[in-house]
């Protein structure tokens, strides 16, 4: 006995919905891309395409674990900032000093996101728009409100800025085996399944016996460490701790996650599909820089924000009406 | 023998209000115990003790004689104690495999979620119930039916020592509860204990060997059901002698004493989806109309769509001064209908509200003046329901929170009755509250019917709807089936009129009392 | 902690808070004690506490406001530029006008955005409101170029600049609008229907509440007192900078409503609670930076009250 309703569920589930969307559209834009502009296609766009999204793909799988709980983490941003300075004075340690070092930062400030969300229950988004709020007073902080510059004798800056057979930068192969191992965290692990589960149904969850607060810390943490790693890959790529940068890469980010088919409301989720939606994402400001390269138009970076909202808006008038029947089959 | 489980001495409080007193139970191996009682009684507080989702206050209990104090459901479910709750405890999203085996998956050599073998086990747990579906699916897409013997299944395949079940047929059909039935009989074949918490006094004696009765947070009876009797039962849930109860009758409604009046509402074919599918009801002045049928037999649904908190997918719903029907609620109440929900606390209470301000939410738009409220009328008018309600509290100004149920819910009728409505939807109007406020709020409506007022009442009270209704009509699957009259119509004429009604072909109507 | 000790400190927090605040800083603050520091903390508590009294009314129906600092941007943005255009020179007196009630309007068509987003989409708040959060400052940016608008009109400085009987006028403005929110929450029907919808929703829609109206107007009054806020942030300063107006404006009016007695789960409006919180945050800002903390010591100080006071609030509920 299945009427209309939960057809749509269904068939959303299974994948046919708007996650093949995703992978539609990435494909379309790829050819368009490649069409229209010469370079395009080139090493040098593909590489630096890859190296700066490879922080925006990092924050968004963390966020699609936290947003899969039905929680936000609004301090994703911040805490790139703040692990940028922190690894810029790692940096004359090389790569396998500040890499580890970055990303224990940004875990400290998720296990603090944790805290107060598992123990003091405080809203997620109360509580991640304060450490959003600490974190980016930490970076000023230690920082002295000045870009940190990083140390360029040692290896530190070869993670962020060389590139495997000159096309594939090291920091999307971190981000690559990142993406793999959360995918088969979600997929094949317990741990996984509870994250999905909490958003599906907290107290169901909860009366299954399974360990809700240690999944909630698990993405909390996660995220932080996420942006932690995107932190490292800004220093390293771009030389320098910059603690007044990612200002609205949250928005970034759910914006990834949600185009990737993740229900707001959390319990469903995929990890490939968030990476496809960062990539789109990119892929939407790249081919935007390639118009005002070619003059037709002319998008100051300003642009940027007002175009990351419009994105957001676009995919939540697509995903308001499956999410509303998704609520109405999870109550 | 050794009791598998035992409870002694049981005392839990909620913020200073007392759930249980020195509440106690008592299961044998192998024993299939009902625990029974009105809502309210302290049986899921109990229960929830046992399992580990509340800390008792102080008492004992001992399990497989050991001391048992499990802190989560978990703990309780790895030692042997498995439960099945009455709101569905499973994630609709997840696949039904999930659901099942979430949290003691089977696992691959490398320590991942072997997924084959856990959709074969899940297959193979399922088949057992009769079941053959495809177990990858969310468990959202299938019937409500299914989902909940996804969630005895779960327990069951957990090999548990005692599972407890609470109320576990509220939404099956006929086969499906015979299956469900299979399954009991089987695991108490099997030695295990199962604890049976249901409203449906006929299934304890088709599967229970005996019954802990509850009242107020005690245990008052443990009875062996081969030597009960439903009224002996239902006497003993009631803290009321059988006879008396035999003789007398119940509720203070006078059910069929009414003069009808005019016609108020004419609803015809009521469609919103699969839970209300086709129902037809009518209305006069001055009349209370009762919708009978089981859970889920669309008497809640009914009622929503004809107050237009539902969309209409097929039928109407007609008055004289609407004959198109309502757009919204406010409408509905514009031309004089009021809703009591049975759902005091999602539907009903603004918890952070004065009663003040809780009584007067539907009448505001007629009090103000000016663009504000008229806080002097809205305090006159406040205290005189107070008065005439006998609503107790300390002040007009206190948080309905605080008040008891019966005094919420009084307050609650009062909303409506401030109206000065034509027609009352009650739905559950006495559910949860103390027998005194019980028949003070029967008389209540009483009065208000023979001032001319309609009133559709539901109830799962059978008494309360046998007694108090002019006329029944009779539910099933969504579906009106039948009318009963009153005088004459008795809990089994009703009882008959429900199970026949099974056999009944979809539209047709059956008039009369069958008795 | 004993229950009547609990209480009473949730109940008189905030007064607490604020004689401990004053006592500190007459002990420490040098010169505190002036007319100039009571200027200097109303002008700047005005903008705090006209916008906290909008946030108010949204958590009151169980929803936030991320936008306001976006929306006093895009406001704050588009004032001199039309103040300052060629139209407003050539008729001063309209042009003001204009440059007043225009971005007012502007912020009111942001906040119906968000209402609607919210009421008749079924998106939740916090994902609603953050499209503005960061699309509505780009937009204030594209509209100016990111570039520092300076200017020099008495008439519109009045706003942030003019004083009636002594005291700055946006003082007297908070005032007013206190008093006017406080009647509308506790005096009229659309002030019951925002707490009822706050408090138990389902109850309000079965009582009749125009649910989605209701929602829908707490995000457009919100939006159009960030408008109003926005406005006065440009006047005290004679500057109009789209990357600054407003910022972390969020985070102070959130802080302020809790601080002030505001339930997260809604279903409570206390306005003049809200006033009394953006003063507390104001002076906890105003006594750090008085004595020589830095500016992003103090962004770490309000982000531990905004959990505090969330933490005292959650304790309160159990």
């Amino acid at each position: 006995m299945l009427d209309q309703n939960t057809f749509d569920l269904r068939k959303y589930i299974q994948g046919n919905g708007q996650s093949m969307g995703v992978w539609i559209a990435l494909v379309v834009m790829i050819v368009f891309g490649a069409l229209r502009y010469d370079n395009f296609a080139g090493a040098y766009n593909i590489s630096s395409f890859l190296n700066y999204n490879s922080m925006f793909i990092a924050i968004a799988l963390g966020m699609c674990f936290v947003i899969m709980t039905g929680g936000i983490d609004l301090s994703v941003g911040s805490v790139v900032a703040f692990t940028s300075v922190c690894v810029a004075y790692l940096s004359p340690y090389g790569i396998q000093v500040a890499l580890p070092g970055g990303i224990l930062a940004g875990m400290a400030i998720g296990a603090l996101n944790a805290f107060f969300v598992i123990a003091m229950r405080i809203p997620p988004f109360i509580a991640t728009l304060a450490t959003m709020l600490g974190a980016k007073g930490g970076a000023l902080v230690i920082s002295g409100r000045q870009t940190i510059s990083v140390d360029w004798t040692s290896n530190f800056t070869k993670f962020g800025m060389n590139n495997v057979g000159g096309i594939l930068p090291w920091s999307i192969i971190v981000v690559a085996i990142l993406a793999v191992a959360l995918w088969i965290v979600l997929e094949k692990t317990s741990i996984g399944r509870t994250v999905e589960a909490i958003g599906g149904g907290e107290d169901a969850t909860k009366m299954m016996g399974l360990p809700v607060n240690r999944a909630k810390a698990f993405v909390y943490i996660l995220s932080g460490g996420c942006a932690g790693l995107a932190g490292v890959i800004l220093a390293s790529g771009f030389g320098a701790g910059q603690p007044l940068e990612g200002v609205g890469w949250e928005l970034s980010a759910i914006a990834s996650v949600v185009v990737g088919g993740t229900l707001l409301t959390g319990g469903l989720g995929s990890v490939p599909a968030t990476v496809a939606g960062a990539l789109l994402l990119g892929l939407v400001f790249n081919i935007l820089n390639f118009e005002n390269g070619r003059g037709v138009i002319s998008f100051s970076a300003y642009w940027q924000m007002v175009i990351r909202g419009l994105f957001l808006f676009v995919v939540i008038l697509l995903q308001s009406r499956v999410s509303r029947v998704g609520a109405k089959q999870g109550a | 023998m050794q009791p598998l489980l035992r409870m002694q001495g049981i005392n839990k409080s909620f913020a200073g209000v007392a759930a249980l007193t020195s509440a106690e139970l008592e299961i044998a191996p192998g024993e299939v115990h009902a625990v029974i009682g009105q809502n309210g009684a302290g049986k899921s507080t109990l229960i929830k003790i046992l399992t580990g989702v509340y800390r008792k206050d102080s008492g004992d209990i001992t399990f497989e004689d050991a001391p048992w104090n499990a802190l989560s459901p978990r703990e309780a479910q790895d030692n042997g104690i498995a439960t099945i709750y009455q709101e569905l405890s499973l994630v609709p999203l997840r696949s039904v495999t999930e659901n099942v085996i979430m949290g003691y998956e089977p696992r691959t050599k490398l320590g991942l979620i072997d997924w084959k073998a856990a959709h074969r086990r899940t297959r193979e747990i399922l088949s057992d119930f009769g079941i053959d579906i495809d177990v990858t699916q969310p468990l959202g897409s299938f019937s409500t039916a299914i989902q909940q013997l996804t969630a005895i299944a779960r327990a069951v395949s957990l090999n548990s020592r005692l599972v407890i079940m609470d109320e576990p047929t509220s939404s099956l059909d006929d086969r499906e509860v015979e299956t469900l039935f299979g399954v009991v009989r089987g695991l108490k074949a099997k030695g295990v204990s199962v604890i049976y918490i249901s409203h449906f006094l006929d299934e304890l004696f088709h599967i229970c060997d005996r019954a802990t009765i509850m009242r107020d947070g005690q245990t008052v009876a443990v009875r062996e059901i081969a030597e009960s009797t439903k009224l002996g039962l239902i006497a003993d849930m009631l803290g009321r002698d059988p006879e008396e109860i035999s003789a007398a009758g119940m509720t203070d409604l006078g059910g069929g004493t009414h003069e009808r009046g005019e016609l108020l509402l004419e609803a015809t074919n009521l469609h919103t989806d699969r839970n209300l599918r086709d129902v037809s009801v009518s209305i006069h002045k001055g009349e209370i109309v009762g919708l009978g049928g089981l859970l889920g037999s669309g008497r809640t649904e009914a009622a929503r769509a004809i107050f237009a908190m539902d969309k209409l997918r097929g039928g109407a719903v007609a008055t004289h001064a609407n004959p198109a029907g309502f757009k919204d609620p406010a409408e509905a109440i514009r031309s004089g209908i009021g809703f009591l929900t049975e759902d005091r606390k999602a539907e009903g209470i603004v918890p952070e509200m004065s009663v003040r301000e809780n009584m007067t939410l539907a009448l505001m738009p007629r009090l103000v003046r000016n663009g504000a409220i008229d806080r002097a009328k809205e305090e006159e008018i406040v205290k005189k329901f107070v008065e005439a309600l006998g609503i107790k509290l300390a002040s007009i100004e206190q948080p309905i929170r605080e008040l008891s149920g019966g005094n919420q819910q009084k307050v609650l009728l009062a909303r409506w009755l401030a109206l000065e409505p034509d027609l009352l939807i009650l739905d559950e109007p006495t559910r949860g509250v103390d027998v005194g406020a019980k028949f003070e709020i029967q008389s209540i409506i009483q009065e208000y019917v023979e001032k001319g007022v309609g009133v559709l009442l539901i109830s799962s009270e059978f008494e309360e709807l046998v007694e108090g209704a002019d006329r029944i009509i009779v539910l099933q699957d969504g579906k009106s089936v039948s009318e009963l009259h009153n005088p004459g119509i008795t809990e089994e004429s009703l009882i008959g009129a429900i199970a026949q009604s099974h056999d009944a072909s979809p539209d047709g109507t059956q008039d009369g009392a069958a008795a | 902690m004993a229950g009547f000790d609990a209480k009473t400190l949730t109940k008189h927090g905030g007064l607490i808070a604020l004689a401990v605040l004053l006592l500190i800083n007459i002990a420490i603050t040098p010169n505190f004690l002036q007319m100039q520091t009571l200027f200097v903390n109303i002008s700047q508590v005005a903008t705090i506490a006209i916008v906290a009294v909008g946030m108010t009314l949204v958590i009151a129906t169980a929803g936030i406001d991320l936008s306001v600092g976006a929306v006093m941007a895009v406001a704050g943005a588009l004032a001199p530029l039309i103040f300052l255009s060629d139209f407003a020179q050539a008729y001063p007196t309209l042009g003001l006008a204009a440059s007043i009630i225009v971005p007012i309007l502007v912020a009111l068509l942001c906040g119906l955005f968000n209402g609607v987003l919210v009421a008749y989409l079924g998106v939740q708040p916090i994902i609603a409101t953050l499209i503005f959060f960061i699309s509505g400052r780009g937009i204030a940016q594209v509209l100016t170029n990111g570039n520092l608008q300076t200017f020099t009109h008495p008439g519109f400085s009045y706003l942030g600049t003019g004083k009636i009987l002594g005291l700055p006028f946006q003082g007297w403005l908070v005032l007013l609008i206190a008093i006017v929110f406080w009647y509308i929450v506790n005096r009229t029907m659309y002030g019951r229907r925002i707490l009822a919808v706050g408090g138990n929703e389902n109850a309000a829609r079965l009582t009749g509440t125009p649910v989605r109206r209701v929602k829908t107007g707490v995000y457009v009054i919100s939006a159009g007192l960030s408008g109003i806020a926005g406005l006065i942030v440009v006047a005290i300063n004679s500057a109009s900078d789209a990357a600054r107006i407003g910022n972390l404006m969020e985070l102070d009016a959130i802080a302020s409503a809790v601080v002030g007695g505001t339930l997260l789960m809604g279903g409570k409006a206390p306005i003049f609670g809200a006033v009394l919180g953006a003063v507390i945050i104001q002076l906890v800002k105003y006594t750090l930076l008085a004595n020589g903390v830095a500016d992003e010591v103090a962004l770490i100080a309000k982000a531990g009250i905004i959990v505090l006071a969330v933490y005292v609030q959650q304790g309160r509920k159990e």
